[in-house]
């Protein structure tokens, strides 16, 4: 009996153990989000070569819609598909991504690559065809000088033409605007708000008047915007410096955007809704917010149907932004190596940074092209959006985007942003005392980027 | 099969010399050598093989790359213990440690000792008792990631079910995501809810195998119902509530899908990390910053964690009813 007994525990603790082991060495890859798309397909001579463009985004995102139907339509031997994986890139997209990169397989025949992954895939030549080899490289002319030079890797090979580009601007809620006895036609809301300060004391006036809605979504999105301005008035580099050392508690345009990010969360301005996430996205449906900092591509955002939708189409308006320009976002596309058609892939990706599709993309989303044959483009110059009450979009992005100044992103800069981000939320939500913001937000960022 | 080709060449040979008698009759005996002893073994090798392949090898290379500075998109370093120091060292570790541990306990708990009633009701004689008994397997056959889209929308702080009614009672809207207590709630909600009845299931299988004549003996006696559920069915419960709680151990421990679907697939587990479990703090350390080593190192914690966690239940358990 003392024997069985024994041999009873001896084998419950292996089962312990077996267990154990099995469900750990199982949680390690349970993080498998996303489709992968299995690219190319048979290239046999009748059947078309399909070239798997994959990209993030909300709403519209890249905007590529129009184009690719339009090039669908009209080519027998090659057809895009535009898969757009998921609306986060930091925290999904790009984390993906840079396994597919790094495995070898899993990722599109040309993929979109935000700003902030851009330090990284330019220290990973190996990750990406040659688009000089390819026949891109008299592209060069298209683009602003350092639209053209982001897209060069380390050891000078030609990697990604540019998509689009920042620019800035702000979008209001026209309706709720009047319901607070604020002005509501975009010229004199644009007066109202020269500077932030500004913008606060217009806040705190709509606030008085409005109870059920809050002035702006959060302050993750305005935290960026002024970010970006700041950081122009600092040399152009936000987290990291040009040698790639963290500069987060040196770089004052980081401390000035925090501040700013820390009025408005006091002034209880805030809906204390994080970007990008499921509620934000209700909140503008719910109206639950009257403002929202809008580059150019966050038009296609709101308008999208799973954000402020159909239901609000024409009570949406863009302003100029306080503070003035500001490049936040813009983004690029690539040919990985991995990729089975290369010369084809190349074909679509010349084609989509094309004018032709750049102008469309603009027309339809508002994604502000970066090229600049489009930018200059009478039809760019003249768009209205007729989502945000007509409001002449290209007259406030296209002019100022061949002024835009590109901020220096460092390798680690989309981990970095992610630690960061959280913490501006944290600060808003209440979840992270104001007092102890400022020593977490620095701290974070230095883990995220070691 | 091995029986066949055994039996093939000793009925063939008609008149053997001596010597190749002998040497048949050993390959006679190791052929049923081979059956008898080795035949099962080759049998259940599927499992075996499969779990060497993506059970042990998984570890034994997780163990490998712990002790290894390893960025995915850059280097490889020795570093000894040194991620391990750094771990213990790591308060985002600990943070998710006690979140773990007490989703856990607000978790298991209470889902425990609702299946142990709910069996307990299920096994008594009830009117469409093979319905009812499907119906607490039900939530079962949704997908986490349904359940857990389901229930964040319930918690949502400004238009969930929760809140609204929540509402008619006076209560000031919670929100669920952001602070630590309530998002633990929500969670374990969903865990119980998909969970409760699985293990009621597995309890009242267990409590079935509990002769009757014990009770009829018992009520003999004058023993009550509640003192019959108390000194019958939870002693001879004891090797079904084994399982049980090892199994929910392990389940709680690793917890991963809800709490990540509850901050849309984010695995920062909200802006504090009010709940992020160390699974996901393994995935934002291995997938999200590329930091292999640490990754590697934080999953063996966690291994170690688990196993300690079993021990420390299993010799709990074993202690109820008496240790006879």
């Amino acid at each position: 009996m003392i024997h069985n007994s024994r041999r009873g525990r001896m084998l419950a603790i292996a089962a312990v153990a077996t267990l154990a082991l099995g469900v750990t060495a199982a949680c390690s890859s349970s993080d498998n989000s996303g489709g992968s798309s299995a690219s190319g397909g048979s290239s046999a001579a009748a059947e078309p070569i399909t070239i798997t463009v994959q990209t993030f985004g909300g709403g519209k995102n890249f905007g590529y819609k129009e184009a690719v139907d339009k090039w669908n339509a009209s080519h027998t031997d090659i057809k895009i598909k535009n898969d757009n994986l998921t609306d986060q890139f930091e925290q999904v997209y790009w984390p993906q991504m840079i396994q597919w990169l790094q495995s070898g397989a899993g990722a599109g025949d040309v993929v979109g690559i935000d700003e902030g992954g851009m330090g990284l895939a330019k220290a990973h030549p190996e990750w990406w065809a040659d688009l000089g080899e390819l026949g891109l490289q008299n592209r060069k002319s298209d683009f602003a000088d350092w639209k053209w030079q982001n897209g060069v890797t380390a050891d000078g090979k030609l990697f990604g033409l540019g998509t689009d580009i920042g620019g800035m601007s702000l979008c209001y809620r026209k309706d709720l605007f009047e319901k607070a006895g604020l002005p509501s036609d975009r010229d004199e809301v644009s007066k109202l708000w020269p500077t932030w300060d500004d913008f606060v004391k217009v806040g705190e006036k709509f606030q008085s008047k409005v109870k059920d809605t809050k002035f702006v979504d959060g302050t993750n999105t305005l935290y960026n915007v002024v970010l970006v301005q700041e950081a122009a008035k600092n040399g152009n580099v936000s987290y990291f410096d040009t040698s790639n050392n963290l500069i987060v508690d040196k770089n004052p345009a980081v401390k000035s955007a925090y501040d700013f990010a820390v009025k408005i969360s006091q002034d209880g301005l805030t809906a204390k809704l994080r970007n990008f996430t499921d509620e934000w996205k209700t909140g503008m449906k719910k109206s639950q917010f009257a403002t929202l900092g809008c580059p150019s591509w966050m038009l296609g955002v709101v308008s999208g149907d799973d954000a402020a939708g159909p239901e609000l189409k024409g009570k949406w308006d863009v302003a100029a932004v306080p503070g003035g320009g500001g490049n936040w976002g813009g983004s690029w596309l690539a040919v990985p190596k991995q990729s089975k058609h290369p010369k084809e892939a190349a074909q679509v990706l010349d084609y989509l940074t094309g004018k032709d599709a750049q102008v469309s993309v603009f027309t339809y989303a508002g994604n502000m092209p970066s090229n600049t044959q489009a930018q200059q483009d009478p039809a760019v110059q003249s768009t209205k959006n007729e989502y945000f009450n007509n409001a002449p979009i290209g007259d406030i992005f296209a002019k100022s985007a061949s002024s835009l100044q590109p901020v220096f992103l460092g390798v680690k800069h989309a981990q970095v942003k992610n630690a960061v981000e959280s913490v501006i939320s944290a600060l808003d939500d209440g979840s992270v005392p104001y007092a102890q913001a400022w020593q977490k937000l620095v701290d974070d960022a230095v883990k995220a980027a070691g | 099969m091995s029986l066949h080709v055994g039996a093939g060449p000793t009925t063939r040979s008609p008149a053997p010399p001596p010597r190749r008698h002998s040497r048949t009759r050993t390959s006679r005996s190791f052929l049923s050598w081979l059956d008898l002893k080795a035949a099962p073994y080759f049998l259940i090798s599927p499992y075996y093989l499969l779990f060497l392949l993506f059970g042990l090898f998984p570890l034994g290379f997780t163990l490998y790359y712990s002790l290894f500075d390893y960025d995915l998109t850059g280097t490889v370093k020795w570093a000894g213990l040194g991620n391990f120091a750094s771990l213990l060292d790591d308060s985002a570790f600990w943070n998710a440690v006690v979140n773990t541990l007490g989703m856990f306990v607000i978790a298991t708990v209470p889902q425990l000792l609702l299946a142990l009633l709910l069996a307990n009701a299920l096994n008594k004689r009830i009117r469409g008792r093979l319905f009812v008994r499907l119906g607490v397997l039900l939530p079962l056959v949704t997908s986490v990631v349904a359940v857990a889209v389901v229930f964040t929308q319930l918690f949502g702080r400004d238009w969930g079910l929760v809140n609204w009614v929540l509402g008619w009672f006076g209560a000031d809207p919670v929100s669920w995501k952001t602070e630590r207590l309530p998002s633990w709630l929500a969670i374990s909600s969903m865990i119980d809810w998909r969970w409760t009845g699985y293990n009621a299931i597995i309890f009242l299988a267990g409590m079935q195998t509990i002769p009757k004549d014990l009770y009829e003996a018992a009520a003999i006696d004058g023993a009550s119902r509640r003192r019959q559920f108390w000194q019958i069915t939870i002693p001879m419960l004891r090797p079904t509530m084994i399982f049980v709680v090892l199994n929910s151990t392990i389940g709680g421990l690793t917890l991963f899908a809800e709490p990540t679907t509850f901050y849309n697939g984010n695995v920062h587990g909200g802006t504090n990390s009010q709940f992020q479990t160390v699974s996901m703090f393994i995935v934002e350390q291995g997938f999200r910053e590329f930091d292999y080593g640490y990754a590697s190192a934080a999953a063996w914690l966690l291994f170690l964690m688990i196993l300690v966690g079993s021990l420390i239940n299993f010799m709990l358990i074993r202690r109820i009813g008496g240790n006879k």
